[in-house]
């Protein structure tokens, strides 16, 4: 109790002195994890409508994949992006390993197919509502596509958060990837990984609230600028 | 000037699903002008006739051809379906959706869609999300967005089968304008008085098939066959 109580004293120290460790850190986390996110999404959206709108041989064993792939561990994730980024590995002459872009490749291989599975049943329970009028106006597949996403931007913002509240609070496969470098690749869940490690309960759990608080803020923020939860709004 | 896509030739027209058929075989020429309805009990065929000669049904045998090609005849026919289907956008969005994928500019479209929801009572509802609306309402909004692309024929399914009197007269009276303007409606309905109120002629369809057709007046006094007289009569058909 002791410990948890001093983990939000603490927090709320670091946050009121604008620690620039923690400002460090934590600007750190968020430009790993919203640039997997965007590229996730730039990926699982279209992904998503895609296997929700066409119709082909092997449609059904790419949305078992698909599902089955939002389960990967992410320690393996790390592990073979370790292998294939490290110097003996195919893409080694890039030199990626233990930066913040092998991070984001990580995060991204992660989290591309939550965002598109979870796209993917939001856009094919439209599909079924909207697909005779669509057909009937003669639609091409590109303005299906179009309206589908466009129409069904709630659950694709669900979709998104999902992927980003994976991410952010992922520890195993960029601890692998980014090596949890000072001042080069530690971000907030290494960091409580390392403070934890060294007994340093206070400032781990501390960093832990800022964590979760930051995921809580983008998830308001998200809502606000797509006005969603708002009355009878879409 | 485009030209007409009737005449609507059907020759030897089936609809099969899971192995039964459900419509068919059917052959004749829709021709002529005003507007025709689709008599029949409930399972007759009605909804899939309809949903055939649109384009969203797959026949198993026979040929659908209107005079126009195929794909230019498709963008000259408006659907409106017995359950409203409703885009989760405002009213006004929803009227303005057919313009907007047929290119034109959106502010151009939301114009033209303000003036063809005045024209169908729905102007005070612009900005409202369509889903939050009444039933009457969906109807009357489904009919904008068809008639806004100026269809040359417009199907509609059932267009008042979950409708009061009120919604139902207005929805009527918005089919006899249309009518006047030239349009040529295809209508469904099991409702005999409201056939006899709007139709034209009269497509009378059981198990299937085409058992009757001709001008409203002579169907009504002299149905051609005993399931039409029969549902005529108001007797329930097996």
């Amino acid at each position: 109790m002791n410990d948890i109580w001093g983990g939000l004293t603490q927090a709320a120290k670091l946050i009121a002195t604008f620690d620039p460790t923690l400002i460090e850190i934590t600007l750190r986390s968020f430009q790993v994890t919203l640039t997997a996110t965007f590229i996730s999404v730039a990926i699982g959206l279209p992904l998503g409508a895609w296997l929700a709108i066409s119709r082909f041989r092997s449609r059904r064993v790419v949305i078992a994949v698909l599902n089955a792939l939002m389960g990967l561990p992410p320690v393996v994730v790390g592990l073979v992006v370790y292998v294939i980024l490290s110097r003996s590995g195919p893409l080694g002459v890039l030199g990626l390993l233990f930066t913040t872009s092998a991070m984001v490749i990580a995060q991204t291989i992660i989290i591309s197919p939550i965002i598109a599975s979870v796209a993917h049943q939001v856009i094919r329970e439209l599909w079924a509502e909207y697909h005779d009028l669509l057909i009937s106006l003669n639609t091409s597949r590109w303005q299906r596509t179009c309206t589908l996403l466009w129409d069904s931007k709630r659950g694709l913002i669900t979709a998104s958060l999902a992927g980003f509240g994976r991410a952010i609070g992922e520890v195993g496969a960029i601890m692998i990837v980014g090596g949890n470098i000072d001042h080069a690749t530690r971000v907030l869940t290494t960091a409580i990984s390392l403070e934890t490690g060294r007994g340093n309960f206070s400032l781990a759990l501390a960093l832990g609230f800022v964590l979760i608080a930051l995921a809580i803020l983008i998830n308001l923020m998200m809502h606000w600028v797509s006005g969603t939860e708002r009355g009878s709004r879409w | 000037m485009v030209g007409s896509i009737l005449p609507l030739c059907l020759r030897d027209a089936q609809v099969i699903k899971r192995g039964k058929l459900i419509l068919g075989p059917l052959t004749f020429d829709l021709k002529g002008k005003g507007l025709t309805t689709l008599l029949g009990p409930n399972g007759s065929g009605k909804t899939t006739f309809l949903r055939a000669i649109h384009g969203l049904e797959r026949l198993r045998h026979g040929t659908i051809e209107w005079a126009r090609p195929d794909l230019e005849a498709r963008r000259l026919q408006a659907f409106v379906f017995q359950s409203p289907i409703i885009l989760r956008r405002s009213v006004i969005d929803n009227i303005a959706y057919p313009l907007l994928i047929a290119g034109i500019e959106k502010r151009r479209a939301q114009m033209r869609a303000a003036d063809m929801a005045a024209t169908l009572g729905l102007q005070d509802l612009l900005g409202v999300p369509a889903i939050a609306i009444s039933g009457g309402e969906k109807q009357k909004l489904s009919l904008a967005r068809a008639l806004i692309s100026e269809p040359q024929v417009l199907f509609l399914d059932e267009p008042c089968a979950n409708l009061d009197g009120t919604a139902t007269k207005e929805i009527e009276t918005i089919l006899q304008a249309q009518r006047e303007k030239g349009t040529r409606i295809i209508m469904s309905t099991h409702n005999v008085a409201q056939a006899r109120r709007l139709a034209d002629d009269v497509l009378f369809l059981y198990e299937g098939l085409l058992h009757d057709q001709g001008p409203a007046g002579s169907f009504f006094t002299t149905p051609k066959t005993a399931e039409a007289l029969a549902f005529i009569s108001g007797e329930i058909l097996p």
